[in-house]
């Protein structure tokens, strides 16, 4: 089957969620009024309040959402065939993430622009809010680990793409000098880094005296390390430690010193491999090679796994942070919400839908595809790498060499895995310092102490789970608690959502069901996971890193579930004043 | 509207979304930064001396839009300064 077919399908129904589905909700549920003073104008203080022009509002929502997420789940995923996870991406994106995402945006407005975690504290009590703080900065935890895991993993196997990241550290600061000190505009010295950083990535594929490759340095693969780790142990260790202390700097420095800078130039980099992969797609029309369902599957079974493996790109509690977060402070009319929160969620589902088709299409037979995807663990170690290649082929239609374009897209993988490290790594040390404030430990809010915390346990966290290939591969059993965190977080922010409408009166069925599919699967794969896999029942190996952090997951979101449900039963319809 | 007018619109509005995820970040911190001058040269009559009186006296003209922002800022409802005519 030729694979654009599945980009038409999945850009037809997306159209079709936007045209008529969201527009349903905001006309009939959400009741969008364009007379309403939104909170950016209420309270406009020229920092965090600012009336904001919805395309500028749709590009920063869809730019802070759009990470390596949506590429890693959908590349895992494929173990099971490639047409469950299209499904669930576009279907997900449709009727969950597009529905979560305005809808979080439009309830934050309506209530002077707080985050989800405040109006947790309001709507179902305070309680529930700091076990909500919990819940964040446990997926916070998640991503550092994750990432850190996934960026160390890519420079181990594309050692060319090592340069062009590292090079991009020194453009960003000079960047950020010459625009806040020197006054001057950041649009053309960020074209003039990427150019650089990718002539890095074409002069690194030739030359293999450029490619950092920390395994060879060590004497090959089966070389002895540093502390009687393996060479590929070893490698491991060194990347995890230095981008956790590259995210300890980045993290304490002003923004706009490094942050800013280097996330603007990530945001070419999204624009530069949409544009490749996707005109590359028309060029070229790969056959999908991956069989739609694969029945070969059985150590670990579809379903309800699926659901969480692929979060980002489906749908993800992290929108609903930054949707409440920042967006819903600059929303200029209450009617902007539908295209940014809606059209964001959308945007999302596109990069989703290209990891499918770019996995879906770089094997030569189903039989290599097979022999790659042997496992689920194989496919978890193994996917995002299948990804880079399927890109990379990709991106062959637009006349790009193989071996260069494997390395471009390899930076711009770690370039979105760095953007998603280095937001949650400062995130979580906000949320540290909130827990301060809400247990009265002052030491908490100082921000050496919270970032010192951030980074012990994050390094922790990736460095102890024991993957089957030793140090350093445990980094991906990681990947289904951080999708079930995730997915949630984006339960309960559908839970508030629902909750809001019935106060209202209104028809609240349009999250009632995401919201039951999401707890349903997310809860049944978590107990799954937790009571039967990482506790050590049966057959199984004791893992009790994982069975800890599930257990108190899962112990959280019940116990919010509960809150919220005897909030849901009260007898009592009339809206909050803070609900109007 | 001219083609070069509407390039330029369109590069404009591309440069706004790639700043906006930090801009309200960078605006508090720029005017943390500013914050922080106000209280330097208000310093003397809030009674912590300060050696370069005569000089930021001058500047009082300049600062009086932003002073009543910043003594709200800092958590004070009316002027803290009595020879500050603000509120």
């Amino acid at each position: 089957m030729n694979s654009i077919w599945l980009a038409i399908i999945g850009m037809a129904m997306f159209a079709f969620g936007y045209k008529y589905y969201s527009k349903f909700v905001a006309e009939k549920i959400y009741k969008l009024d364009p007379n309403y003073v939104t909170p950016a104008h209420k309270f406009n203080d020229g920092v965090d309040f600012v009336p904001t022009n919805k395309f500028v509002l749709w590009g920063h929502h869809f730019s802070s959402v759009a990470g390596a997420s949506p590429i890693v789940g959908p590349a895992i995923a494929l173990y099971w065939g490639w047409l469950p996870a299209f499904l669930w991406v576009i279907l997900g994106t449709v009727f969950a993430a597009g529905i979560h995402d305005f809808g979080t945006l439009v309830l934050s407005a309506r209530h002077k622009g707080q985050s989800v975690g405040t109006i947790t504290s309001t709507i179902i009590g305070k309680r529930a809010k700091v076990m909500f703080l919990f819940i964040i900065l446990i997926l916070m935890l998640m991503v550092n680990a994750v990432f850190a895991w996934v960026i160390s993993n890519l420079f181990i196997k594309f050692p060319a793409s090592v340069l062009p990241i590292f090079i991009e550290i020194p453009l960003a600061v000079w960047i950020g000098y010459a625009v806040y000190k020197r006054k001057k505009e950041m649009l053309i010295p960020s074209i003039i880094a990427l150019v650089i950083m990718y002539g890095t990535a074409i002069l690194s594929s030739k030359v293999p005296f450029l490619q950092i490759d920390l395994v060879k340095y060590f004497g090959g693969a089966e070389a002895a390390g540093i502390f009687g780790l393996g060479a590929v142990g070893s490698s491991f260790l060194v990347w995890i430690v230095i981008l956790m202390v590259y995210c300890y700097i980045s993290s304490v420095l002003p923004v706009w010193k490094l942050l800013q800078p280097r996330d603007y130039i990530n945001s070419h980099q999204l624009v530069v491999g949409l544009l490749m992969l996707y005109l590359g797609l028309v060029f070229l029309q790969p056959k999908i090679t991956a069989p739609a369902v694969n029945a070969a599957a059985g150590d670990v079974p579809w379903f309800p796994l699926l659901f969480i493996t692929i979060a980002c790109g489906a749908i993800s509690g992290f929108h609903g942070l930054v949707s409440s977060g920042t967006t819903s402070k600059q929303l200029d009319k209450e009617t902007d919400a539908r295209f940014v929160g809606y059209a964001g969620a959308v945007g999302e589902g596109t990069l989703a839908l290209i990891a499918i088709i770019a996995v879906s299409t770089v094997f030569a037979t189903q039989g290599d595809f097979l022999a790659t995807y042997n496992s689920f663990a194989a496919a978890s170690s193994g996917g995002l790498g299948a990804f880079i290649q399927g890109a990379a082929q990709l991106a062959t239609g637009l006349w790009i060499p193989a071996d260069i374009a494997a390395t471009i897209v390899a930076v711009i993988i770690v370039s979105f895995a760095a953007t998603s490290l280095d937001t949650s790594f400062r995130l979580m040390r906000y949320i540290i310092s909130e827990l301060g404030v809400e247990y009265n430990m002052p030491s908490l809010e100082k921000k050496h102490v919270a970032t010192s915390i951030a980074a012990v346990s994050s390094t922790a966290l990736v460095i102890l789970p024991q993957g089957p290939n030793g140090f350093g591969s445990g980094g991906y059993l990681l990947w289904p608690l951080f999708g079930t965190s995730n997915q949630l977080l984006a339960g309960i922010s559908l839970l508030l959502i629902t909750i809001w409408l019935k106060r209202l009166g209104r028809n609240y069925m349009v999250t009632l069901i995401p919201m039951l599919f999401v707890f349903f699967m997310t809860l049944w794969a978590m107990i799954q996971q937790v009571v039967f896999t990482w506790s050590g029942m049966g057959d199984n190996d004791v893992n009790m890193l994982l069975f800890i952090f599930g257990s108190l997951i899962l112990g959280f979101t019940l116990w919010i579930i509960l809150e919220a449900l005897s909030t849901f039963r009260k007898k009592t319809v009339e809206p909050l004043s803070t609900d109007m | 509207m001219s083609f070069t007018e509407k390039l330029k619109a369109v590069v404009d509005l591309y440069d706004q979304i790639l700043k906006q995820p930090h801009r309200a970040e960078i605006a508090r911190e720029l005017r943390d930064e500013e914050d922080l001058f106000m209280l330097l040269c208000v310093s003397e009559m809030l009674g912590i001396p300060n050696p370069a009186y005569y000089y930021t006296l001058e500047l009082y003209p300049l600062l009086l839009d932003k002073f009543h922002d910043w003594h709200v800022r800092m958590g004070m409802d009316k002027s803290p300064l009595e020879g500050i005519r603000c509120c």
